[in-house]
């Protein structure tokens, strides 16, 4: 393994002044970036243990019903403290649908929003690819594509999102706080991440030495308690990556759908926020064909990058899935197989 | 017909209690506690860490490599390359045997295929090491990889699998078909898999002068010696392989193979104990694989539903270098009563690792291309699959026309049918659902593995403190030898277990042959039984010749060895112990030495096979096309059941393997690098315990005189047949969407809702 430097901050400030200079990542339980460090993948100069800052591993409600989750707070911690999963049931069960129990137990929220693509071109470094190495080229655009972008995605890049976790954030309306050379700031979770365009080796906004330090949910995301799911397709019922996934929230009063918020997972570089979707079920009953309509609005700009074109099929089934669940009501406790549609035949019944 | 009854009368009997008894692994606790001894936790003083370097591509030729940059790399000790290695003894390209396999071992700068050995880096640290690796940089003259079922000219190959002919025929396939009522023509794939054994394959090599030190998991410790010897030119008796437990082995850990031998070159070049460990990476080529196959079935048959004709043919790769050839369509040899057979392969190269044997080689990949057709067939002529399968029942062999040594798989079909409440599923698929709306899908396939024997000896030793000592160089590879190996040992010595020292896993004790082919307990506890009878046969004589023993005069009546005494078997009253007896004798021990080996005489005789019966429940998402396995029963007739519940432990992983061929298991190829782009656990998906539905596993009472000794067939690789052609045909019920291209993927359901 490449030599680095390892220092350990004691405070946000000298986090950020220590990761500023090129070379240098943050740190935070390495569910990913040890796995890239020993594939290659990544040879930073020098890692910025953060797990050791204090106060960022706290859950609180601000004075105006704001949730404000530290970056340091365990995935597992956080979808199993119980006001969490019972305010935002739909990011708890993507946060139990991701991984495996012994990944959720070390893996961090604030990890979770910077985890790298899957995609097998990016980790294999004998492979071309634009997001690892500039410039290089894309080896998956007429490689073996069939779990790659269907929205978003550019010639220099196909590459998914994987996170379970911000696609119900994205849904909404999470934000993130960032500590930065110039202070802090804040800005949508939607604007963290970026499509590839030409540029797909920049993941996120965030620039040299940014650390987030929190996400907010904002008063609003608890409006939709009683009608949120996340929903996940995958090739194996744990530890694997969605294909496709989908959060859907619904408030409905008086029998219709006074707002509605959807995003899906495993389809772009970012965690895709559907607003034409959402436009049209405004105001509507949450009929099956209002579900339909709001699935090919959802899906209106995809195209395939490769192998992949029953991805957007799939996505639609899953919308409309996702929202005929969400209308349905959240289930008193998050199923057995979270975020799975077989959630309610596993015999078991809660996770 | 003769009746080879091998257990008839022999003239001392034994008698214990320990085979047939549902014992808990022995080695459990120490496993549990993290104390069992894995080759990659020896650490003798001195040793330092080898890292291979790995070929990024998949052809061609590697140019430069910058030795001078990881030997700079503070630790790195020394650098292993073409050039600056210890010479062998003999040219690894020659094939000395048949069960010799050609390997990478820096012989040349050629690139056979991605993830080749090209250097071996030696350092202080496996840190280190890692580094000098990766500061290599190889680069390479590259050419076009041969990659796919398609990559190049197709020939038929001398012989498939492991000396079996290409082709075989019974009647006229073709006037079968002709004359056929419904045919069935369709072709089936099956990918790549990899072994992915828990424990990646790892050495720890000393050099002690010209002596040789190994820490090695191994399937075949006396086969790996030997090509050790040979290889480095060395005598046996200088080499000492201990492989006490293996994290599995699958096959891939069966012949040595190129990886450990360089970490051996690795301590004779740098004059030090060398660890070396493939990463999970590694392990996608130069340690073998099942190869992809393509295979077409045309199978005909009449208006009643019987089989006119069963045609199967194989397309297989082998990589550019050397010969494996799955035997795919062989799996049609033993089945189904078909009048006429006909079955071929061929192949075409590949830029590949030599693909080998992995758990139910040609088998599994036939079973389940085999029972997809027989299914489609039955469905075709409007027939229950299990009556479908039932009319066309093999009384003898089909290919061959011999008797079965033995075969309960009726009584298989009959439990298994009962256990999973068969009777109920409707004729028509797409039919079931449960209460949530999924749809419900109940499929079946035949299991079938060939009863196959080794060569092995045993020693077998009764001491005057009333213990006794089995020693056999047999394999844990996690199935439980260390547990039934000495029930059965236990009882040929007439001793409680707990009385019996076992020894096994080192290549200093008798030859156990190979753990491989579902016979090592066959093959090892024939050598243990033949042991037994001999040491017994040693002790009766001491008692039945000395007037002073109450068994004086027993020699004809003969006795009986039990919990540690002799017994007249004409009189139970009169017995004595072993103590007694040695004392008498004045000797501190008594040994024999037995073996165990095939009966050619019974080979010729009868076909040998354990059968079994897989039924399978899958549910499936109408509209997501997502699938789930929810039930699985499987009826198996293996023979004698050493240990129940090793065995059905060992059944539970076959069919989880089976249900992963199905579902889950594919080697994804870069169709132009020849790179294999999932080889790690994340993206090479095998079944999680979540995937795993309940299990429940029958073994059905047979008795078979003829296939060894004890009767035993053997268990390690049949589970995975049936059990995958169940899974797929459950998913047809379900869906009503028959899909021939393995593993089943979401987007092949998605077609209709």
């Amino acid at each position: 393994m490449k030599q680095f430097d390892y220092v350990r901050p004691a405070t946000v400030a000298e986090a950020v002044a220590a990761a500023a200079q090129p070379g240098a990542v943050y740190l935070a339980a390495g569910t990913n970036l040890l796995d890239l460090m020993k594939g290659g993948v990544s040879r930073p100069d020098r890692l910025v243990d953060v797990t050791h800052l204090g106060g960022l591993d706290q859950i609180e409600t601000l004075a105006d019903g704001s949730l404000r989750i530290g970056a340091l707070v365990s995935n597992a911690d956080l979808a199993h403290d119980a006001n969490f999963a019972k305010s935002y049931p739909a990011v708890a069960e993507a946060l139990l649908s991701g991984a495996s129990a012994q990944l959720r137990n070390a893996a961090t929220v604030g990890g979770n929003l910077l985890q790298r693509t899957r995609c097998a071109y990016f980790y294999d470094t004998a492979s071309r690819c634009n997001k690892r190495e500039a410039g290089s080229g894309c080896d998956a655009r007429e490689g073996e594509n069939r779990t790659h972008a269907v929205l978003g995605w550019s010639e220099s890049c196909i590459a998914t999102h994987p996170s379970d976790f911000c696609v119900p954030l994205v849904a909404l309306d999470a934000v993130v706080e960032i500590e930065g050379k110039t202070g802090r700031r804040e800005i949508a979770l939607e604007e963290l991440h970026r499509l590839p365009g030409n540029t797909p080796e920049r993941d996120s906004a965030l620039e040299a030495g940014d650390l987030i330090v929190a996400v907010r949910l904002p008063p609003a995301a608890r409006g939709f308690a009683t009608h949120a799911r996340y929903l996940k397709v995958r090739e194996r019922t744990s530890y694997a990556f969605a294909v496709v996934s989908a959060a859907a929230a619904l408030r409905i009063e008086n029998g219709k759908v006074a707002e509605a918020r959807l995003a899906l997972g495993g389809v772009a570089a970012k965690p895709w926020r559907a607003r034409a979707a959402e436009d049209v079920l405004k105001g509507v009953a949450p009929t099956a064909d209002a579900f339909q309509e709001a699935a090919w609005r959802a899906l209106t700009d995809a195209k395939p990058s490769g192998d992949n074109a029953y991805k957007i099929e799939l996505a639609r089934r899953i919308v409309v899935r996702a929202l005929t669940l969400a209308a349905a009501g959240t289930p008193a406790r998050i199923p057995a197989l979270p975020a799975s549609p077989f959630a309610s035949t596993s015999g078991a019944i809660h996770a | 017909m003769p009746e080879l009854n091998l257990t008839s009368a022999p003239a001392h009997l034994r008698h214990g209690s320990s085979i047939g008894q549902p014992l808990t692994r022995r080695d459990g606790v120490l496993k549990v506690k993290g104390q069992a001894t894995y080759a990659a936790d020896n650490h003798p003083p001195g040793m330092l860490f080898a890292v291979m370097a790995v070929s990024s591509i998949a052809r061609g030729r590697v140019t430069s490599l910058d030795v001078a940059a990881a030997k700079g790399h503070p630790g790195v000790v020394d650098v292993m390359t073409p050039d600056h290695k210890p010479e062998l003894a003999i040219d690894p390209e020659i094939k000395t045997n048949p069960f010799v396999f050609r390997m990478e071992v820096l012989q040349s700068d050629e690139v056979r295929y991605a993830n080749q050995p090209i250097a071996v880096v030696i350092a202080e640290t496996l840190e280190a090491a890692t580094e000098g690796a990766a500061l290599l940089a190889p680069r390479y003259e590259v050419l076009p990889a041969l990659v796919g079922l398609d990559a190049g000219e197709s020939f038929v190959p001398p012989v498939v699998g492991v000396g079996n002919p290409t082709e075989n025929h019974l009647g006229d396939v073709e006037a079968g078909l002709a004359a056929a009522e419904k045919q069935i023509d369709a072709i089936y794939e099956t990918p790549p898999q990899y072994h992915n054994a828990m424990e990646p394959h790892a050495i720890v090599a000393a050099w002690d002068g010209d002596r040789l030190q190994i820490d090695m998991p191994t399937q075949g410790l006396m086969l790996s010696l030997a090509r050790v010897a040979e290889l480095f030119g060395i005598a046996h008796d200088k080499i000492h392989i201990r492989s006490p437990f293996l994290g599995g082995g699958f096959g891939s850990k069966g012949l040595m193979s190129g990886p450990p031998t360089l970490g051996i070159m690795a301590a004779k070049l740098v004059g030090r104990p060398v660890k070396l460990v493939l990463r999970r990476e590694q392990m996608y080529g130069p340690v073998g694989h099942r190869a992809p196959t393509r295979q077409r079935l045309r199978i005909g048959a009449d208006g009643e539903g019987r089989l006119t004709a069963l045609d199967h043919h194989a397309r297989t790769v082998s990589s550019t270098f050397d010969d494996f050839y799955e035997p795919a369509a062989d799996a049609s040899h033993t089945l189904y009563a078909a009048p006429a057979i006909r079955t071929a392969h061929d192949a075409v190269r590949v830029n590949t690792g030599t693909p080998l044997f992995m758990r139910a080689p040609g088998e599994a990949t036939g079973s389940i291309a085999l029972e997809s057709a027989i299914d489609e067939m039955a469905w075709a002529c409007g027939i229950d699959p299990l009556a479908f399968r039932l009319k066309n029942y093999a009384e003898v062999e089909p290919i061959t026309g011999k008797p079965f040594s033995s075969k309960a798989l009726r009584a298989c079909y009959e439990q298994g049918a009962a256990r999973f409440g068969w009777s109920k599923r409707s004729l028509q698929p797409r039919q079931m659902r449960d209460d949530a709306g999924l749809l419900v899908g109940w499929g079946m396939g035949t299991a079938t593995f060939p009863a196959l024997m080794f060569q092995a000896e045993a020693r077998a030793v009764l001491r005057r403190d009333g213990s006794g000592a089995m020693e056999i160089g047999a394999h844990d590879m996690g199935q439980g030898a260390w547990t039934a190996l000495a029930q059965i040992a236990a009882d040929e010595l007439g001793l409680d277990i707990d009385r019996v020292e076992f020894k096994a896993g080192s290549s200093d004790l008798p030859d156990a042959g190979i753990a491989g082919g579902s016979a090592h307990t066959a093959t090892a506890g024939a050598a243990i039984h033949s042991a037994g009878a001999a040491v017994i046969a040693k002790l009766a004589d001491f008692a039945t010749t000395d007037e002073r023993s109450p068994l004086f005069g027993a020699g004809n009546a003969g006795v009986i060895a039990r919990d540690g005494r002799l017994i007249r078997r004409d009189d139970e009253s009169r017995g004595e112990s072993y103590v007694e007896i040695l004392a008498r004798a004045g000797v501190a021990e008594v040994e024999a030495r037995g073996t165990g080996a095939p009966n050619p005489a019974a080979m010729e005789e009868y076909a040998m096979h354990a059968h079994g019966a897989v039924f399978a429940e899958v549910k499936v998402d109408p509209e997501l096309g997502q699938i789930r396995v929810t039930r699985m029963v499987g009826a198996f007739a293996a023979g004698r059941i050493v240990n129940p519940h090793l065995v059905k432990s060992q059944l539970f992983g076959g069919m989880i393997w089976g249900m992963s061929f199905a579902l889950h298991e594919e080697a994804i190829t870069d169709r132009r690098s020849g790179r294999i782009m999932n080889a790690n656990l994340g993206e090479y998906h095998i079944p999680v315990n979540a995937d795993v539905p309940p299990l429940d596993v029958i073994t059905v009472e047979e008795h078979d005189p003829h296939v060894n000794a004890l009767g035993i067939k053997g268990v390690g690789e049949i589970g995975i047949t049936g059990s995958a052609g169940a899974v797929a045909n459950a998913v047809w019920h379900a869906t009503g969407v028959r899909v021939r291209r393995f593993p089943i993927k979401i987007e092949e359901l998605l077609t209709q809702r």
